[in-house]
């Protein structure tokens, strides 16, 4: 066993990596055929007020975490689809209202904020087991949707157009999409924070597109790539002393800029 | 009579302040092969919209298998004019075409062994059974249409709606497209839209013009059918003219 197995924390944290890439690897995939990066951006950040709540009402943040996102996951879906506001707009609009109210219920709270950093920009070495509980929860309640609306998720991703004409009411399939990534960014927040959860939720499926055939496929390629650069984040974060969370992402980066300029050298090679 | 699968009465369509279809008329009854031509922007698109429920009428009313539009998605197969997609998305033709078969499906009832037999069977149809595991991003022009067509087939739909089906294939592949409709014809109801006007070949019954720039306000459309027969070589039928412009141009024909 490498030495760094020995502390408790640090098997916690390989727990959660793995938990968390799952659903991850699946939403991100969705997230990256789909486009929907900056939607996933908006709900990350306006989860924040869910943390100002938490600590406002003195319980865990991820509790606050969960209402907050689900909020923004439907409030944006609505407003851009049924009161044809501009989506950019409607992030923009959630994002900062979000942020925000966390910033104001934090500074009501009386003291010191702990950890308020580690929300941020996410600390995987402090993963407490009852978050890792929550994570697997989620993880099943996610995975478990994920599976019964595959032909459906599929179709709208795809094509949505079609997916209507064929009797889907994709507006209500979207909004249940968004609300699976609410609940993703509410396992991420523990791993990488607010603030990073939309790169570690696209980057690996990124990747992984440009390997795959299929959605299914594309999805177990991501979910692996994801704990792959989780573990060797973690490694490095232990080895040089810094942010596992940045560790993560800044891996995750050079895989995703690597396999980039790879294709492209490829891509030019062929014309 | 044959049974009427759609019926436009004095249908308008009104997108953002634009009036993009106006006072149209039209049956298509069950066998029909019906070509409606026109240019660009001439409303085409939106006609096929409206029957599909994708566009409401802001006048008129459209009825399709007797009922409103987009209540029978099981009965109508419906192949867009160029899909709007990712080419890096990882799908295969096979996978694109069970989507055909989404309508003969309940939410979240796993496609089964009927549905790929009858996606496969649609593959067979255009001819596509050797790239069905291709990534569809891979496909020509061409090869990509023709998919549409199996996506709409494997539905097993009465009605097929197609939107520019040779828009974006190669001249000799547009032959391939149209013979494949040609067979199609017999157990179909078939209705296309195209501003391509010398492609529709030779397999149509009638055709319908749409915004188009011939003045047919005379009594008689004895003009137009007889410049249509000319553009396609052989009889056809006006069944429909509809004019928005009411500038100069018709006129510059009659002279």
């Amino acid at each position: 066993m490498p030495d760094f197995l020995h502390f408790e924390f640090m098997r916690n944290a390989l727990v959660a990596a793995l938990l968390s890439s799952i659903a991850c690897g699946i939403i991100g995939s969705y997230v990256v055929v789909r486009r929907i990066g900056s939607i996933s951006g908006g709900i990350a950040h306006t989860a924040f007020g869910g943390i100002g709540l938490g600590y406002y009402l003195g319980v865990n943040p991820l509790f606050g975490v969960i209402p907050f996102s689900l909020i923004a996951a439907i409030g944006i879906g609505l407003l851009t689809r049924k009161a044809k506001v501009a989506e950019d707009t409607a992030i923009g609009a959630f994002w900062a209202t979000g942020m925000a109210v966390g910033v104001i219920l934090i500074g009501l709270t009386p003291g010191y904020a702990p950890n308020l950093f580690s929300y941020l920009f996410g600390n995987i070495l402090t993963v407490p087991v009852s978050d890792l509980r929550l994570i697997l929860l989620l993880d099943i309640l996610i995975g478990g949707l994920v599976w019964l609306f595959s032909k459906e998720f599929l179709a709208v991703s795809f094509d949505e157009e079609f997916a209507r004409v064929s009797g889907l009411r994709t507006v209500l399939l979207d909004l249940l999409m968004l609300s699976l990534i609410a609940l993703t960014v509410v396992i991420m927040v523990r791993v990488v924070g607010i603030v990073m959860v939309i790169a570690l939720l696209t980057m690996p499926a990124a990747v992984a597109r440009m390997f795959s055939r299929t959605l299914h496929g594309m999805m177990a390629l991501a979910v692996l790539l994801s704990v792959l650069f989780n573990f060797a984040g973690l490694w490095l974060s232990w080895v040089f002393d810094v942010a596992s969370g940045a560790t993560v992402i800044l891996v995750a980066a050079m895989v995703f800029l690597a396999s980039g300029a790879a294709t492209a050298l490829a891509g030019r090679r062929r014309h | 009579m044959n049974e009427a699968v759609i019926v436009c009465d004095r249908l308008g369509v009104t997108l953002g302040g634009m009036k993009v279809l106006d006072g149209l008329s039209m049956t298509v009854y069950k066998g029909d092969f019906l070509a409606v031509l026109g240019p660009n922007g001439g409303g085409k698109t939106t006609l096929l919209r409206v029957i599909l429920g994708l566009e409401q009428p802001s006048s008129g009313t459209v009825t399709v298998f007797g009922a409103r539009p987009g209540h029978a998605p099981g009965r109508i197969g419906y192949v867009p004019q160029r899909l709007f997609f990712d080419r890096d998305f990882p799908i295969s033709v096979e996978e694109v075409v069970l989507m055909g078969r989404l309508p003969r499906r309940r939410l979240i009832q796993r496609y089964g062994r009927i549905d790929r037999d009858r996606a496969h069977e649609a593959i067979e149809t255009v001819g596509l059974a050797r790239l069905k595991h291709k990534r569809i991003g891979t496909l020509s022009g061409g090869e990509l249409q023709r998919a549409l067509i199996a996506r709409a087939l494997a539905g097993e739909p009465e009605l097929l709606l197609l939107d520019e089906p040779t828009a974006s294939v190669d001249p000799d592949m547009k032959t391939t497209v149209y013979d494949l409709l040609d067979r199609l014809k017999e157990r179909h109801t078939i209705v296309l839209v195209t501003h391509d006007t010398g492609t529709v070949g030779h397999s149509v019954s009638r055709v319908a013009c749409l915004n188009c720039t011939l003045d047919m306000h005379g009594p008689a459309s004895s003009l137009g059918t007889a410049s249509l027969e000319r553009v396609y070589g052989h009889p056809v039928e006006v069944v429909l003219h509809e004019h928005e412009r009411h500038d100069s141009k018709p006129d510059d024909l009659h002279a």
